[in-house]
């Protein structure tokens, strides 16, 4: 048994309380890692504020997820009535609703901004591999968790989506068609998929969501924050004071916790502007497809997923049997030009001349609709591989040479661009330039081993640039 | 960490028993993945399903719900079934042959379908599930080229289907329109989900 410590002479019932707490759970122990003594770096810029932003969405979704749930049905026969039933008739039930609908979307932009912050400044180098792909994996969840709550009201949009996207995973080879139904409960989509959505988005899938975020905190608490000059704050170089705190850190509260204040504030003037004044936001947030209740004899004229998938939905749609060629000849020649121009040995050579002619005539076996599932689900796989690709021999941006800024400009306007026309109807033009979208999306990764160590850095600070004010 | 030697008898039951603790873990999981099946219900609903077309007239359509899915009867014009054969050259697969089984043996003919005149076909999409909409008119029209002789357009990515629920060449569905099993009961009633076979 560990020793039981005294309160000091004179405490208060408080500070007896808390002691009494202390000999039996690490109550201080806690709020003084993760809190009063977690330092963060002092240089914070606007960047820094979606990490707490994202949390308090998801505290929002929780919190307007369980009282939906109190009037929602979960059948294929009132699940449509009982949405309209929240927003009408339950008392300020369209608010918890709008919420909800419009939280779904916030989450998105704001983990969408979090990760580009990770870009910029390098956050996923090492020692913070762990933390990214922590993060990777609750992107992965969110996705699963939009996808599956979006079908819950059971609306024409709802009904074809999960239909559409249901229908790729029968693209599988050989397992396809039996994990279409497997996913499905029933040979179309009906009363058994929302059930079980309903059951995966309420219980499941927010669990792991839960467990992924707690471990992605403690895996940055153990690393400690990154920082717009990737400089290491609490490095063995790095200066520290007295008792060992980073000089270039202040603890997190309340310094950061009283920052991060100013973020909600500015985060909830957008957010209930939009709940209040635009709910819908123009047909992006909630379709109007959906305010049609679910046929699944009439497919509206044109289906496309809410804005925050879009951009892989144009890459799905971009793989047509033209594109799988483009990426076979692709894969050949950079074989061709490995054997000519690679630096391994003779080996290696052979090694990947043959794992290329393998991936080629995968590529041209199988249909060019399950290649457009491989590149959707590949497209968010990669970003868990940054880490191992990024060579830079600096962290940030601002240290990197300029032409950098132009490569990750372009990757976001890209980006913006594939979202752009993941929500048209399909065009012949449409789709040309969402194939070199795909291509740039994919080059930007896969060719980042080799660009990110070109070009002249400039020199690292060994402190953070911090002008007190 | 002690510095006792390795018990490789213990090693052995500790290895053991998560092999055997493991398997019976798998084991258990198997009903868990089990529920995800069709439930007995959804089998059930799979049924037979019957359609009184005395009141279909020539040139239109009709749907019933079979397995939750809609099934077109088309009583098509004999204009429509003479210009079938017209168009093989425009189609991916005009006979049919690429997927045996989603054309039955009956209907593995010219007008896809056991009387000439009138077609069934589940109306899904062969590309991602949606549910093309039916442009009987033959002509020019949006999204539709010039020489279009009449058929069906998917939404959702523009496949293109003939009258017989065969799919034009170079779009995102694969194979033609699925023929259900079905039969004539009598000579306006139509058994679709069951054939003479089964």
């Amino acid at each position: 048994m560990a020793e039981m410590k005294q309160a000091p002479a004179g405490a208060s019932a408080g500070e007896k309380l808390l002691n009494w707490v202390d000999n039996r759970f690490p109550a201080s122990k806690l709020y003084k890692e993760h809190l009063s003594e977690y330092y963060a770096p002092k240089n914070f810029n606007f960047w820094y504020f979606f990490g707490s932003l994202a949390l308090l969405v998801l505290v929002i979704q929780i919190v307007t997820g369980i009282f939906l749930v109190m009037n929602y049905k979960p059948d294929a026969a009132l699940a449509f009535a009982s949405v309209e039933y929240i927003m009408r008739d339950v008392p300020w039930g369209w608010l918890i609703r709008y919420m909800h609908s419009t939280g779904a979307s916030a989450f998105f932009v704001v983990v969408y901004l979090h990760m580009y912050r990770g870009l910029i400044y390098g956050s996923y180098r090492t020692p913070r591999e762990l933390v990214w792909i922590f993060g990777c994996l609750i992107f992965l969840c969110l996705m699963a968790e939009a996808f599956m709550g979006y079908l819950l009201p059971w609306g024409q949009m709802s009904f074809w989506g999960a239909q559409v996207i249901i229908n790729l995973f029968a693209a599988v080879p050989f397992v396809g068609p039996d994990l279409a139904i497997l996913i499905r409960g029933d040979y179309v989509v009906g009363d058994a998929t929302l059930n079980r959505f309903f059951s995966l988005h309420v219980i499941a899938v927010p669990l792991v969501l839960l467990g992924l975020v707690v471990a992605h905190i403690i895996a940055l608490h153990e690393v400690g924050s990154n920082n717009p000059d990737g400089v290491e704050i609490k490095g063995p170089k790095a200066p520290k004071d007295a008792n060992g705190h980073p000089l270039d850190g202040v603890p997190f509260h309340p310094y950061y916790s009283v920052h991060d204040l100013l973020g909600v504030g500015g985060f909830l003037f957008i957010f209930t502007a939009v709940i209040f004044f635009m709910p819908e936001f123009g047909g992006y947030f909630l379709e109007y497809n959906n305010f049609i209740p679910a046929d699944p004899f009439k497919t509206p004229p044109h289906i496309a997923p809410v804005w925050y998938f879009t951009p892989f939905y144009s890459m799905l749609r971009a793989t047509t049997d033209d594109m799988v060629n483009v990426l076979a000849v692709i894969i050949g020649l950079a074989a061709v030009l490995n054997l000519v121009k690679g630096k391994g040995d003779g080996k290696t050579k052979v090694v990947g001349l043959v794992v290329a002619a393998v991936v080629i005539g995968l590529l041209k076996t199988f249909e060019a609709k399950f290649w457009g599932v491989a590149v959707m689900g590949g497209a968010v796989v990669i970003l868990a591989g940054l880490p191992w690709f990024d060579k830079s021999p600096v962290k940030s941006i601002r240290y990197r040479p300029s032409w950098h800024k132009i490569v990750y400009g372009v990757f976001v306007v890209n980006f913006c661009i594939l979202g752009y026309l993941g929500v048209q109807p399909p065009s012949e033009i449409g789709n040309v330039v969402s194939q070199v979208g795909t291509l740039l999306y994919f080059g930007f990764f896969v060719l980042m081993p080799v660009w990110s160590q070109l070009g002249t850095f400039k020199q690292v600070p060994d402190r953070v640039t911090f002008k007190p004010h | 960490m002690s510095n006792q030697p390795v018990d490789q008898s213990r090693r052995t039951w500790v290895t053991m028993a998560c092999a055997v603790g493991g398997a019976g873990g798998v084991a258990t999981a198997i009903p868990f993945v089990s529920t995800f099946q069709p439930s007995e219900r959804a089998r059930a609903a799979g049924a037979a399903v019957e359609a009184d077309i005395s009141a279909l007239k020539a040139g239109e359509m009709m749907t019933v719900e079979w397995r939750g899915k809609p099934v077109w009867i088309i009583k098509r014009t004999p204009e429509q079934v003479a210009g079938l054969s017209k168009i093989d050259g425009q189609l991916a697969d005009p006979k049919s042959e690429r997927k045996l089984e989603m054309t039955p043996e009956y209907a593995r003919n010219e007008h896809r379908s056991i009387k000439p005149d009138v077609m069934v076909a589940v109306g899904i999409c062969t590309h991602l599930g949606c549910s093309p909409s039916s442009k009987f008119q033959a002509g020019a029209q949006p999204s539709l080229p010039d020489d279009w002789p009449g058929g069906f357009l998917c939404p959702c990515h523009g496949s293109t289907f003939d009258l017989a629920g065969r799919v034009f060449k170079n779009k995102p569905a694969p194979d033609n329109l699925e023929v259900p099993p079905h039969m004539y009961l009598s000579e306006t009633k139509l058994l679709i989900g069951e054939d003479k076979k089964a």
